[in-house]
């Protein structure tokens, strides 16, 4: 491997920033929730890259529990949305507040 | 060879992850976001972790991108593209923080910390992320985890349906 480990933490800690920035500034509730995956896989990324340059399978297995983990998100958080669509005809979470006060 | 293949999949990763954000249509991010994964399964495999590259493609752009993609066209939301345009001075205090974290989790990369270059342990880093070897982990350290998490997936399935029924 001769890519040096804090190349995959750059990286990674990249696309974590882009997927935060994606959380703040979008409106639609799908596009927030797909930035959601894209920073689970972003800390996934730095997850496989220490296990590998460790020697160690922890890492790997952690990935595969939060890959798991990532997939039952998707089923609820998606339910939700639906959910959410159907009383209120819209999926911008500017106007979704119903538990804000 | 090697860091030409990564700083390739890395460029294609970011590039696709800015566009997933900057695009106005949900449909054309989802498949921006599946583009991204495609890159991350490539880098996975260049990390030596064979199954979690499988598993990359197999779980996340196979069943949890087409959930996305059939709940956008589910809902129909073309005529949310045009949600109304976004208030700049949210938009300025998130590249604000975005550029303050991003220094900071750099500043801590690159100031020390971590070696800076080659595998601290390379014996048997060629086999450690095989399906033999992570099952061995799975089925034997991690067995316990491994069993919870069926059970998290029944809740998240029986929650998922019970959420989308429609109200008798």
């Amino acid at each position: 491997m001769d890519v040096p480990l804090p190349y995959y933490l750059c990286l990674s800690a990249v696309l974590f920033v882009i997927g935060a920035a994606g959380v703040l500034t979008r409106r639609n509730a799908i596009v927030v929730f797909m930035c959601i995956e894209l920073m689970l896989n972003a800390v996934n990324l730095t997850l496989i890259a220490f296990s590998s340059f460790l020697g160690s399978i922890a890492g790997q297995a952690l990935v595969f529990f939060a890959m798991a983990v990532a997939a039952a998100e998707a089923a609820v958080g998606l339910a939700i949305v639906i959910a959410i669509y159907r009383n209120k005809k819209t999926v911008n979470i500017d106007e979704i507040n119903i538990l804000k006060w | 060879m090697e860091s030409l293949v990564f700083f390739f999949l890395a460029a294609f990763a970011v590039t696709t992850a800015v566009l997933m954000v900057l695009q106005r249509s949900p449909l054309v991010s989802a498949i921006y976001l599946i583009a991204n994964f495609f890159a991350l399964a490539a880098l996975y495999l260049l990390l030596r972790a064979q199954l979690l590259a499988v598993l990359q493609i197999v779980v996340y752009t196979g069943a949890i991108m087409v959930l996305v993609v059939f709940v956008i066209m589910l809902l129909n939301l073309a005529d949310e593209t045009r949600l109304r345009p976004r208030i700049a001075m949210r938009t300025w205090i998130t590249i604000v923080l975005s550029a303050g974290f991003l220094a900071e989790v750099m500043y801590a990369l690159l100031a020390g910390g971590t070696p800076a270059h080659g595998p601290l342990v390379s014996a048997g880093a060629e086999s450690l992320g095989t399906v033999e070897s992570m099952g061995g982990a799975l089925f034997g350290t991690y067995l316990l985890p491994f069993e919870i998490t069926s059970l998290i997936l029944l809740v998240a399935i029986l929650g998922a349906v019970v959420l989308a029924k429609k109200k008798g």
